[in-house]
């Protein structure tokens, strides 16, 4: 008997388990706005999806969580960084939570696939989270997929200039292998190569990986310094074994290389980070006010955050704001299947802490970017000084769009 | 020695032998239950002799679904979970079976996906032959059902952890050559847009078509491989899973058996790897991936590697977890929800979601299943 008592036990667990599946979800109250938000809570860039989602949370609590008397209601879901897993949660949310706005999603490849997604439903406005890759906006725009953040390339502005005056003239490039730091080289080698650097060799590595060893052995001896665009853990990975294989080229990184959770890495080789110069839609120690303002509040509000807003957190920050603007724009009026919300985003000047952001007539952001270099301040925190601040950065780089062509792993080229 | 006489030497024993791991009281499950001896496997008859009431509720349950359910619950849910299901289904016969597990159903899967993405058409025009979707995805199945039979033809000698690691070791390489090379799987991004054919008028795309289109093919590869395992080459590969030195001594071609078992699940794994990219609209290395091989072991193994329909039921409860267990715990955490169904359902019922069924029925029931 008591076997039988076990099974029958045993099942009742089980069965509750799938019983409570089965009743997630449903029951919201009338007068709610619900807005999607995904990002990576998974993958190589779990760390950054996470503050990705403390600064769009930020832009929700800055309102009170209300738009024009309705409640915002924020429905999460999460993707590892591949496109498939960001286009099934983009779909779970948009069918089946029915999210009338969504915010997402983080890195570029994901971008491109909900992009593509998004053709498919008219009705329902997307607005990118934190993914850069140039396509999205440039290579069959969907109308309805805005993007209130520079991208890739944009962000990388000034750096070329920057690199080529601070004495660099010959530069590897080590970069992973995909859209978002393509776009990355492609920014910061487009100035560079007019300046009259020259790139001998890039060495394309796939994202996630842990060994550097066979990159760091074909460094070339005459390089003056490395442009290192990886992200997260990778960055981290990488960082590491130069040190540890005795390299001392000075490096020039990319956006997300000495994004802060990059910079807030405990290893005991973090100090050879100092003195990295990068380039990105924002510097932890720009002193404008609305800028200060919105560290203040981030910190407030996220204890266990950063000790400064991520680049990831900020983007969804500006992206979520947006929505929640052009929201307020609109009186929270969704009922005409968002036609009247879309005019309004795209006609929006968007205010944020770093400055004020347009669209083109690809619904991409033409903001500013800044020029970094990494420095410690008293409290041994590492953070990026503000070099220079280039405003009004579009998405062709000042290029006319006939004659631009989309960053890849041969364009542009100058060895 | 001819099928007919081998299956009449067989049929004393091999209630015995296809469940020599269950104890006593299960034995009576066997697979060979209900099939008369000495009679010719027709066809019809055999059809005749397998549909029950159950299998029609089950039918018309299947049918009526999608005319009930919302879009998102068609397409995502029920038409991911079959496609899914077949590649785990493929895994699951040659475990269950074969007593081979193969980490590499995915792959093989994957290679019908980029065959398809490769010869047909995709967002790479560079790439991409545009070749018609009635050569290509016959080609695609082909390919890959040849790739399966290779995996199989290196990896049959083994055995045990020994088999898994091997595959392991083929989906890997696969899953970097297809992230490394540019000029024919185009890297890390994959090849996007890979999208059903419009025939007859028809988007195969759309839910409710797309779901059919799944179920006919799921259902396809469910008979195939319930025929399959009566049939004198299931009942030989059983022997041979069971015993393969005295099936040898039998004279029975163990490796041509066992090859002939990867090639059979290479073709299902194919034909759900391509309804899997169509799903996807786009195939990367992601899909590829360790993860994915890995996934499948665990779909196959939810469901209950000894039962083919287990594949399905698996199939739908990690489809269900995968996006619905956000929903239950906030943010990072929810992950923990998926293991820890998956580690209850393999700690209470080692023959997974199907294993547990039977037992409920005998316990409560009463009514010997069949």
């Amino acid at each position: 008997m008591s076997v039988q008592k076990r099974v029958f036990v045993r099942t009742l667990v089980g069965a509750a388990v799938v019983a409570s599946l089965g009743l997630a979800g449903s029951a919201y109250a009338q007068e709610t706005i619900k807005v999607g938000l995904l990002a990576t809570l998974e993958g190589p860039f779990a760390a950054g999806g996470a503050d990705g989602m403390r600064g769009a949370e930020l832009a929700v609590r800055e309102r009170g969580g209300m738009v024009a008397g309705k409640k915002i209601e924020l429905v999460k879901a999460s993707s590892d960084a591949k496109p498939d897993v960001a286009v099934n949660a983009t779909r779970k949310l948009v069918e089946q939570d029915k999210v009338q706005v969504m915010v997402g999603p983080l890195s570029g490849g994901e971008g491109i696939a909900v992009k593509d997604y998004a053709k498919t439903q008219p009705t329902v406005t997307f607005i990118n989270g934190g993914s850069g890759a140039q396509a999205t906006t440039l290579v069959n725009p969907a109308e309805n997929f805005f993007r209130f953040n520079t991208e890739g390339a944009q962000w990388m502005v000034g750096l070329g200039n920057a690199a080529y005056g601070k004495g660099y003239k010959k530069m590897m490039v080590i970069a992973e292998d995909y859209a978002f730091p393509y776009s990355q080289v492609q920014g910061f080698m487009t100035e560079y190569c007019k300046a009259g650097g020259k790139v001998p060799l890039k060495a394309w590595v796939p994202l996630g990986g842990k060994d550097y060893a066979s990159v760091i052995a074909r460094i070339p001896k005459d390089v003056d310094a490395l442009l290192v665009v990886l992200g997260g853990a990778d960055a981290v990975n990488f960082l590491n074994q130069y040190e540890q294989a005795g390299g001392d080229k000075p490096i020039v990184g990319g956006s997300i290389t000495v994004s802060q959770d990059v910079l807030n890495y405990r290893g005991k080789r973090r100090e050879s980070l100092l003195g990295t110069m990068s380039a990105g839609p924002l510097a932890d120690a720009y002193d404008g006010a609305e800028w200060k303002k919105f560290v203040a509040d981030y910190k407030k509000n996220f204890p266990d955050g950063y000790p400064s807003p991520s680049l990831f957190a900020y983007v969804y920050y500006m992206n979520m704001k947006a929505a929640l603007d052009g929201l307020a724009a609109v009186n929270g009026d969704l009922s005409d299947g968002g036609k009247k919300y879309r005019e309004a985003l795209s006609k929006m000047t968007l205010k944020t802490p770093t400055g004020d952001v347009k669209l083109d007539a690809n619904r991409q952001a033409i903001g500013s970017t800044f020029v970094t270099e990494v420095v410690k301040d008293d409290k041994g925190n590492f953070y990026n000084k503000v070099v220079r601040k280039i405003d009004n950065v579009n998405q062709t780089l000042g290029i006319p769009a006939a004659e631009f062509k989309i960053g890849s792993r041969d364009v542009p080229d100058c060895p | 020695m001819s099928a007919a006489n081998w299956r009449k030497a067989m049929n004393s024993g091999a209630g015995r032998m296809a469940m020599t791991a269950r104890p006593a009281p299960v034995a009576s499950i066997s697979v060979l239950t209900g099939h008369r001896e000495s009679e010719p496997v027709s066809w019809i008859g055999f059809v005749r002799g397998q549909i029950s009431a159950r299998h029609v509720i089950v039918l018309t349950l299947l049918i009526v679904y999608p005319f009930v359910a919302t879009p998102f619950f068609t397409f995502q849910i029920a038409a991911q979970a079959l496609a899914l299901g077949m590649i785990a289904l493929s895994l699951a016969f040659l475990g269950g079976y074969g007593g081979m597990i193969s980490l590499a159903q995915m792959t093989v899967a994957g290679i019908a996906g980029y065959v398809v993405a490769i010869f047909g058409t995709s967002a790479s025009e560079a790439i991409s032959l545009n070749w018609p979707w009635w050569v290509v995805v016959p080609f695609a199945v082909a390919v890959a059902t040849i790739a399966g039979a290779l995996i199989g033809w290196l990896s049959v000698r083994t055995e045990g952890i020994y088999t898994i690691m091997i595959t392991l070791a083929i989906g890997v390489a696969f899953h970097y050559l297809t992230l490394q090379n540019y000029s024919v799987f185009n890297g890390f991004q994959g090849l996007q847009r890979v999208y059903p054919p419009t025939v007859l008028g028809i988007d195969w795309r759309s839910p409710i078509p797309f779901y059919f289109l799944c179920l006919f093919f799921a259902l396809a590869a469910y008979c195939a491989v319930k025929y399959v395992i009566r049939a004198p080459f299931g009942v030989a590969l059983q022997g041979i899973r069971d015993n393969p030195r005295r099936m040898r001594a039998l004279g029975f071609h163990v490796t041509a058996h066992r090859v002939t078992a990867y090639a059979f699940t290479a073709a299902i794994a194919a034909v759900g790897g391509v309804l899997f990219t169509w799903y996807n609209g786009l195939v990367t290395p992601g899909s590829v991936g360790t993860s994915w091989l890995i996934n499948v072991l665990i779909i196959a193994v939810l469901g209950g590697m000894r039962h083919p329909i287990g594949a399905f039921l698996g199939a739908i409860v990690f489809v269900l977890l995968q996006n619905f267990a956000i929903d239950l715990v906030d943010r990072e955490r929810f992950n923990l929800v998926i293991g820890g169904v998956f580690l209850a359902i393999v700690l209470f019922s080692p023959d997974g979601l199907v294993g547990l069924w039977m037992r409920l029925k005998r316990r409560f029931g009463g009514v010997e299943s069949r």
